[in-house]
């Protein structure tokens, strides 16, 4: 079923302390398609994230992957995504490489290679405690070299990263949606991608502000 | 991301070994804290043999709980444990592979030094063999239980105090019968009985906890 979308979600709702924390979501992510989830602070952007993980339950509402409802294809499900959340997952005490090889241990790939694509050749045996912040994103962003899964979660990927980062990064997504992937991600930052679908998250009971 | 118990197991054992110092404090605690009994006590071998196995018992139980708290602690402040939660895997063989780490790290020394406390403290020889046995299958119930309690005070900013009262009502049978172990023997009667309730204690912990544990670990993902 080339024409079913990625990911698919209907009516997503999500409570805490029995108030809803954002309006009711619909969404499709197709193959090759990049959306955007942007939204004020606050205003469940990383729930959104945590709920297409399954870290969270949603109150109501359906995911479905590939058009089957995500508890149903649960394996399938988790292992053609990927998550990268605000905590990069970077153990400090291992080093740059040790960490990769961890996170992204079924992959072929080298890497050395990968941490040298994002600018970290040379700090491959450098225990991560003596890296910048900076640095961890881009070892914890060297996994999407590192796998093979199809869609991509990307929960504020430019933070603490520069420019030549940012750009790098951008080239990591274009590359994927071309082979076919589709990348959700949340930002407050504008895209230089061209097609990027934006989906704006609106927090419940919104009065407006500013 | 791999997930299995041995990966698991062989990256909490390579970071234990990254912070040696901080792996070895219960052991430290341990030693220490055996150490100071004949100086609070009485340096009388008499009246040390008498108390001997309960110190040693009650000072590795200690030591374990002191070391349970971190578990999960690390891997959930740096994120990693959300990627553990999202992995395709079923949860509780990694962390039942976190959990044979820790006891390799915490129990097993504990159980390997004992000998050396029990010659500080003037346990009677019969009690050694025992002693070393039932520490071994003790710690390893300590750090299983220790885990379900950890799992579900991870998200806790301080939850050292609320992890001791959740899980102690938990370690008292395995202090009981591991010490029991030990008194039998001293006393002259066959130490097995016991010996066997702490194995059977093991088998249904190594059965269940890391199913618990896994399930603490959902749990405190939801907020």
């Amino acid at each position: 079923m080339p024409n079913t979308p990625l990911l698919t979600v209907e009516r997503l709702l999500f409570e805490r302390d029995d108030c809803n924390v954002f309006e009711q979501i619909d969404l499709e992510v197709g193959r090759g398609e990049i959306v955007q989830i942007e939204g004020p602070n606050g205003s469940g952007k990383t729930t959104l994230m945590r709920l297409f993980t399954t870290a969270l339950q949603p109150t109501s509402g359906n995911i479905r992957y590939a058009g089957q409802a995500i508890d149903l294809c649960r394996y399938e499900y988790l292992s053609d995504i990927l998550y990268v959340g605000h905590q990069p997952g970077v153990k400090m005490t291992l080093t740059a490489e040790e960490n990769l090889r961890w996170m992204a241990a079924d992959c072929s790939n080298s890497a050395q290679d990968a941490l040298a694509a994002v600018g970290l050749a040379g700090y491959a045996d450098i225990p991560c405690y003596n890296l910048s912040a900076g640095q961890h994103r881009r070892v914890a962003l060297a996994r999407l070299l590192m796998t093979n899964a199809k869609l991509w979660y990307l929960d504020e990927p430019f933070t603490a990263i520069d420019k030549q980062g940012v750009s790098f990064l951008e080239s990591c997504m274009r590359d994927h949606i071309r082979r076919g992937g589709a990348v959700v991600l949340s930002t407050h930052q504008d895209l230089t991608i061209d097609g990027v679908r934006k989906c704006i998250i609106v927090p419940h009971g919104d009065q407006g502000g500013f | 991301m791999a997930s299995g118990f041995s990966d698991y197991l062989r990256r909490d054992l390579l970071l234990a070994y990254r912070r040696r110092g901080e792996a070895a404090s219960p052991l430290v605690f341990f030693i220490m804290v055996s150490t100071l009994i004949p100086l609070g006590i009485s340096p009388e071998s008499a009246r040390l043999a008498e108390i001997a196995s309960g110190i040693i018992w009650v000072m590795a139980l200690l030591a374990t709980l002191l070391s349970t708290d971190g578990l999960f602690a690390s891997d959930y402040q740096d994120g990693s444990l959300e990627q553990l939660l999202i992995s395709p895997q079923m949860l509780a063989m990694p962390v039942l592979g976190k959990i044979t780490a820790h006891w390799m790290v915490t129990g097993l020394p504990l159980t390997l030094a004992s000998p050396l406390l029990g010659v500080m403290l003037s346990l009677p020889e019969e009690g050694y063999v025992p002693m070393v046995v039932s520490l071994a299958l003790g710690t390893g119930c300590l750090s299983l239980i220790g885990a379900v309690g950890a799992a579900l005070t991870v998200s806790l900013r301080k939850g050292g105090l609320l992890l001791s009262l959740l899980v102690m009502p938990l370690y008292m049978p395995v202090i009981i019968f591991g010490s029991a172990t030990v008194q039998s023997a001293i006393d002259g009667f066959a130490w097995s009985g016991p010996l066997a309730i702490l194995g059977a204690m093991l088998a249904a912990a190594i059965a269940l906890c890391p199913l618990a544990a896994a399930g603490g670990l959902r749990l405190t993902s939801i907020n």
